[in-house]
């Protein structure tokens, strides 16, 4: 027998043994946390669980409404139109989301116009900030999503759109926009899973959210593995339940192609 | 054009710091994402479960949170381990370390996704051939598989490596002194955060233009060779 033929099965010895050791060390460690600070502290983490899925439900509505139009600029053949959505999506896809954060937190509130305008109460909020930030990322990401999907509606469509003879915006509201969002609709899903992920960011501009919560609680108690442990599967539960949520949506949606099958 | 205020070699290294968590990460997280791959499509049933509870886990929370559970959780349990050993200290990782593990572990659990599907995306008639020749398992993986799998799954990965470069900020909240960092301090005693913001996004979007740049000359090194489908 050769070395070459010897290493699967080393390799799965020592899989083996590295996983029952991990598994022990696990079941172990279970078995050593203090249960009681969980449930002391759950309605605490419940109510930034509920701030974190605000963020996100408000960010991502108004993310896509701003989405939307980005993207058909940028999907533009014209350079004057397509130019300025590109340049946006870049910068806001190509900088981490904490600089946006610190960038319009403590950015703007020292630019003295903004400072003097009707917005500020608004401004030097954490909460509006986040917002803004979190609303303007998710929209550069969601118009590169939008854009790929309007360009993969089939041309055929578009070539009978036209011959019925609609006008440019019947045949996007129509046509054009329904079927791209149908097509985006997984990348989409996606999009909005990262933005709750992102959303954690929250928590260092002092908002409350899940793990600013489990920050402050764990300040409180010194009790890390727990609290985190906690945050993670209530985090790990929101996911769950949207991917659940949005893949009865993409059924829905995508009925009149899958019916047949 | 930008007044630093006598902070701009900390700017500097917080930069090269950035550099250097991106790819000390990305060499972490490679390694784990072939194995989480290999693991995820293999007959065995035990490697297969492992494989997707690491993805489902590290994939369902958020990276700000695995970042503070690597470097606040693992003191606890390395003070635990070290006391079995006989060393009755505090014992806890460095920020870098931690950043580093962190980070692997969330590009390791989305590149396992980018592998398994290059390793599929094999030829199955390749795979066919070399058993043919009489190649075990481990010389088919070795030499058909892994060298075509690097081509197919490299413009997954250099995505990856994207989102990874910015996800490098997330250190800055376990007080590494990397770019984010660094231009946080640079704000908080000059009270200039707009300068201090702006130039570290520049520095960022300059970093995705290289890397940008980077995966473009390698997708068409990886490519050499390759008869491209005329359209």
């Amino acid at each position: 027998m050769d070395w070459e033929t010897l290493i699967p099965r080393i390799a799965k010895g020592v899989f083996y043994g590295v996983a029952l050791l991990l598994a022990a060390g696990i079941v172990y460690g279970l078995t050593r946390l203090d249960y009681g600070v969980m449930v002391a502290y759950l309605d605490d983490l419940g109510r930034g669980a509920l701030l974190t899925v605000e963020l996100v439900a408000i960010s991502v509505a108004v993310g896509f409404c701003i989405a939307v139009p980005t993207a058909l600029l940028r999907a533009s053949p014209r350079w004057w139109l397509s130019w300025p959505a590109y340049a946006y999506i870049f910068t806001f896809r190509g900088t981490p989301l904490l600089v946006q954060i610190f960038l319009v937190y403590y950015g703007l509130a020292q630019v003295d116009w903004v400072k003097d305008s009707f917005l500020w109460p608004y401004l030097r909020e954490a909460y509006w900030c986040a917002l803004i930030a979190f609303t303007l990322n998710t929209a550069a990401y969601t118009a590169e999503i939008f854009r790929g999907a309007i360009q993969a509606v089939p041309a055929g469509e578009i070539e009978a759109a036209k011959a019925i003879g609609m006008s440019k915006a019947l045949m996007l509201r129509r046509v054009v926009l329904p079927r791209a969002f149908r097509i985006c609709l997984p990348a989409y899903g996606n999009e909005i899973i990262l933005m709750i992920k992102g959303s954690a960011l929250a928590s260092t501009i002092t908002l409350l959210d899940l793990t600013g919560m489990a920050r402050t609680v764990i300040a409180r108690t010194y009790m890390p593995v727990e609290i985190f442990l906690a945050a993670g599967v209530i985090y790990f539960l929101l996911t769950f339940v949207f991917t659940r949520v949005f893949q009865r949506i993409e059924h829905r949606a995508n009925r009149y192609l899958t019916a047949a099958r | 054009m930008f007044d630093l205020h006598g902070f701009g070699g900390q700017m500097a290294l917080g930069a090269l710091m950035t550099v250097q968590l991106a790819l000390g990460a990305l060499a972490v997280g490679l390694v784990l994402g072939l194995m989480g791959a290999v693991a995820k499509l293999s007959r065995d049933r035990l490697a297969r479960a492992v494989g997707r509870g690491y993805t489902t886990i590290v994939r369902g929370i958020p990276e700000l949170l695995v970042v503070l559970v690597i470097y606040f959780g693992s003191s606890g349990i390395l003070t635990t381990v070290a006391g079995w050993l006989g060393h009755d200290e505090f014992v806890e990782l460095s920020p870098y370390v931690a950043g580093i593990i962190a980070l692997g572990l969330t590009f390791g659990a989305y590149a396992t996704e980018v592998f398994r599907g290059a390793i599929l995306a094999v030829p199955i008639g390749q795979i066919e051939a070399a058993r043919a020749y009489g190649m075990g398992p481990w010389l088919t993986f070795r030499r058909i598989v892994l060298p075509q799998v690097w081509r197919i799954a490299l413009p997954g990965l250099a995505n990856l490596f994207l989102v990874l470069l910015k996800d490098t900020s997330l250190i800055s909240a376990i007080g590494l002194n990397e770019l984010l960092r660094a231009s946080y301090i640079g704000a908080q005693s000059s009270k200039d955060a707009f300068t201090f913001y702006t130039v570290a996004a520049l520095i960022y979007l300059a970093m995705t233009v290289v890397a940008e740049w980077g995966r473009a000359r390698l997708e068409k090194w990886s490519r050499r060779g390759i008869a491209r489908a005329r359209a």
